[in-house]
């Protein structure tokens, strides 16, 4: 039967009033606002290391050597006296630009072949999205931990693995999207009315399925920093003197009990930073 | 529930409803509107879309959504005030005092229980305690209801689930449902407009049977006026959340006081009894255009399997089967049938979206199921095709502009060729140029089918097939694109090849009609002919079945 949620024609009513929809604020949150004044202010160390700390990130002064956190240098130093907080700042460069490449490399890859397997379905499809299962059987860390394996260790290479290893998650919501899209009526139309298979694709297929797959790799951007850093961390990315962040927060473990904020706060940026990304990429989702 | 004698069934005034739209915002959907229902009546609320018709019946039995609210007005049952009531305290009354019937047989239902599980819930709610019934015995009941909603094999359509059904007697099982608490008053919101004509005769026949047999007051919500016409006492005409007019169905046809009412009425497709002509030629009688001779499209033999199901429930769905065609250049060739009759694979066929399995398809004598890839590009500039839905068949993000222009591009015409070609083609469709930056969401349904022709029109094709081209749209913006396409035929020299499910169209733009039936013809030859004297059974019960039939008698 048809049962109805009316609300109480009246105020007068004493039955408890509906609930009252959901709105959408006209100020955005402040967890939002904190998210992106902090992405904004590591893209900022990344690009202009100098203009936020005085301190080289090589330059070691052995007085200095362990010292805790204070006003000169606020995450203290390394057991070579080496100021940290200069190379969380310096190593911000690094571990974003390979993040950056990381997604770039997944996104363009997986979108390719997504689009590709989705609009030309058949053999190919199922070719392709066979291997897709099995890259996303297998953890993304330990793939990527493979492919640098093989590439031999650098940045890059950590970058390029890890893009490689998110392909798969790219690919297959892409797909998901052409698919969507392909049996729509205003492509049937498109090719009515005489466009070429080409500039169907171009013009109505992918601008209308690219939407949840930037929002994926919004999202992707904080898993890919984790993953960026944990190869660092791991000793497969830049070699020790370069101020990477796993590496950082590697080179302290050694002393965690004695001198924690070695590992410490280099990580607290690092965690910040993954928080921050997944905040923003929640409010980048289409609402559906 | 004391009940004065003279006191009507359903009495709503000076109702008025508003939803919350937004922060701040509210959007009034009824205005101080108002409908009686008196007991044994047949009363219809008639109106276009966003007319606010479903709203005022909601708001009447307190089916609102939470984001609604009613801020005025009085609604009362058999004279009893229930406006105050509570959501509890009208569920009770709904079931066993007004049956309502929901618009849609393909959602109401629910899919993974038995159809007479979901009576006997009905018959369950609606039966006090008191009456301590056994489960046998409201089972009896329950399938008594499916009886009397006109379903013939009670005992296998109670065990059965509702895919297993047609959509005609999902409806009658929603109609049981509704009839299950034995009401006094039954509400229908769209019951029909889903269904093929004939089903939906037969389901109209049976509620106008049901206000014989059980003295049911009946409140039939629908957008045909041609419906409401046809069975009503009275009606009540809605133009965007007022009521326009209201009073007995004979004075409304013969003096309607609202021009709206009168605008409906002239739009109405039985109120005409030849072919439209063109608005040039209306104003100027005996100056008919000159048809050019000779055959546009040939079909012979075309047959169409598709397969179904996989493994062991393979099955062969024979969509068509020796379909022959013949198609008039500069005339309007109708294809008419119900559902499942294969028209629209016929159309797919022509317009070389589906490969046939075999036969002949030839435009201007040219075998189009020899062509290549290439050859059909090229000839899109020949022969063109409008979608049923002008919601879906425009890309949501481009502009007016890049829609009418994208097939000019597509066939290499530069940025200023296509920037003069398009105004031209818009301004034909009845456009200005203030559309060329929207996008297909700032339009209105009409709008969006004009856009649709336009960009169809821009490779100037000589055939247009058109399916179903003004099926989703209101009544008068229906009329509207039918004038434009009859204009523009006779403008252009344009052949059509009309696809259609309803004759009363069909009457108004074709010059010959082709009936379909399960994928194959029934019947075909000029409309006259075949609307005076049909020869086939089929075509007859089909004609019998558009409603509308009063409106065009009031008028001769």
């Amino acid at each position: 039967m048809t049962i109805g949620t009316a609300p109480p024609p009246d105020v007068t009513v004493p039955v408890a009033a509906p609930p009252e929809p959901r709105r959408r604020p006209a100020v955005p949150p402040p967890g939002l606002v904190l998210s992106w004044l902090l992405v904004l202010l590591v893209v900022a160390w990344a690009v202009f290391p100098g203009l936020f700390t005085a301190h080289g990130p090589y330059a070691g002064d052995p007085a200095l050597s362990f010292a805790p956190p204070s006003w000169e240098h606020p995450f203290g130093a390394d057991q070579l006296g080496r100021d940290l907080f200069s190379r969380a700042v310096h190593g911000a460069g690094t571990t974003l630009t390979a993040t950056l490449v990381a997604v770039l490399v997944a996104f363009g890859a997986g979108t390719v072949i997504g689009l590709a397997a989705g609009y030309a379905g058949g053999a190919l499809d199922t070719t392709v999205m066979r291997v897709v299962d099995v890259l996303l059987s297998i953890p993304s860390l330990l793939l990527a931990m493979v492919i640098v394996s093989v590439l031999g260790y650098s940045t890059y290479n950590v970058a390029l693995a890890v893009g490689i290893a998110s392909i798969a998650s790219f690919a297959r919501v892409m797909r998901a999207e052409t698919i969507r899209v392909t049996h729509t009526d205003y492509v049937e139309a498109a090719h009515g009315l005489g466009v070429s298979r080409w500039g169907v694709v171009a013009g109505h297929v992918l601008p209308n399925a690219l939407g949840p797959v930037l929002a994926l790799a919004a999202l992707e951007f904080g898993t890919a920093v984790i993953a960026v850093a944990s190869l660092g961390f791991l000793g497969y990315g830049a070699p020790p003197p370069e101020p990477e962040w796993g590496l950082l927060v590697a080179e302290g473990r050694d002393f965690v009990a004695l001198y924690p904020w070695i590992s410490l706060l280099p990580g607290t940026v690092l965690a910040l930073v993954v928080i921050a990304t997944h905040r923003i990429s929640t409010s980048l989702r289409p609402n559906r | 529930m004391s009940t004065p004698a003279a006191a009507p069934l359903l009495r709503v005034d000076g109702l008025t409803v508003t939803y919350t739209t937004g922060r701040h915002r509210t959007a009034t959907a009824v205005q101080e509107a108002g409908v009686t229902v008196e007991a044994g009546e047949f009363v219809t609320v008639v109106g276009e879309s966003g007319s606010g018709k479903t709203t005022l019946i909601h708001g009447a039995l307190g089916l609102l959504p939470a984001n609604a609210r009613i801020t005025a007005g009085t609604i009362a049952f058999s004279g009893v005030d229930v406006t105050r009531w509570s959501e509890k305290r009208l569920a009770g009354v709904r079931g066993n005092y007004v049956g309502y019937v929901p618009q849609d047989p393909g959602t109401s239902l629910n899919p993974v229980k038995r159809v007479g599980v979901q009576v006997f819930e009905a018959v369950q709610l609606n039966t006090p305690p008191s009456a301590r019934l056994s489960r046998t015995e409201q089972a009896g009941r329950a399938r008594e209801s499916l009886r009397r909603a006109g379903l013939t094999d009670v005992d296998r359509v109670y065990d059965q689930y509702p895919h297993e059904l047609s959509g005609g007697m999902k409806q009658r099982v929603l109609i049981a449902i509704a009839l299950a608490g034995e009401p006094k008053l039954l509400v229908a919101d769209e019951p029909t407009s889903a269904l093929d004509v004939t089903v939906q005769k037969v389901i109209l026949d049976h509620l106008a049977g049901l206000r014989r047999e059980l003295g049911l007051g009946i409140l039939l919500v629908t957008h045909d006026l041609g419906i409401a016409v046809d069975r009503s006492d009275r009606v009540v005409v809605m133009e965007q959340g007022r009521v326009a007019e209201q009073g007995p169905v004979e004075r409304i046809v013969r003096r309607p006081r609202s021009a709206y009412t009168a605008r409906l009425l002239a739009a109405a497709p039985a109120r005409h009894v030849g072919r439209l002509l063109p608005a040039d030629v209306g104003a100027n009688p005996g100056a008919v255009p000159e048809v050019p001779d000779g055959t546009a499209v040939e079909v012979r033999g075309v047959t169409k399997t598709y397969r179904v199901g996989h493994g062991e429930r393979r099955a062969e769905l024979r969509a068509l089967d020796g379909v022959d065609l013949t198609v008039r250049r500069g005339r309007t060739h109708a294809i008419v049938g119900e559902s499942g009759a294969g028209k629209s694979t016929l159309a797919r066929i022509l317009v070389g979206t589906v490969r046939p399995d075999g036969g002949e398809v030839r435009l201007h004598g040219r075998d189009l199921l020899a062509l290549s890839a290439k050859q059909w590009r090229e000839l899109r500039r020949d022969l063109q095709f409008v979608y049923q839905n002008p919601y879906s068949s425009l890309d949501p993000r481009f502009t007016v502009r890049r829609l009418v222009g994208e097939p000019l591009r597509a066939f290499g015409a530069g940025r200023r060729e296509r920037a003069d070609r398009v105004g031209e083609i818009l301004a034909r469709v009845g456009l200005g140029r203030e559309f060329l930056d929207r996008t297909p969401a700032r339009l209105s349904g009409g709008q969006r089918q004009r856009v649709a022709i336009a960009r169809a029109l821009a490779l100037e094709p000589e055939v247009l097939v058109l399916d179903e081209a003004v099926s989703a749209l209101d009544v008068s913006v229906q009329a509207q694109i039918l004038q434009l396409l009859v204009d523009l035929q006779a403008r252009l020299g344009l052949t059509y090849v009309f696809i259609t499910h309803d004759l009363g169209v069909v009457r108004l733009v074709a010059d010959d009609v082709t009936v379909m039936r399960a994928g194959a013809v029934v019947e075909s030859g000029p409309v006259q002919r075949v609307f005076a004297e049909p020869a086939h059974d089929y075509t007859r019960r089909l004609l019998a079945a558009v409603p509308g039939e009063r409106i065009g008698q009031e008028v001769a």
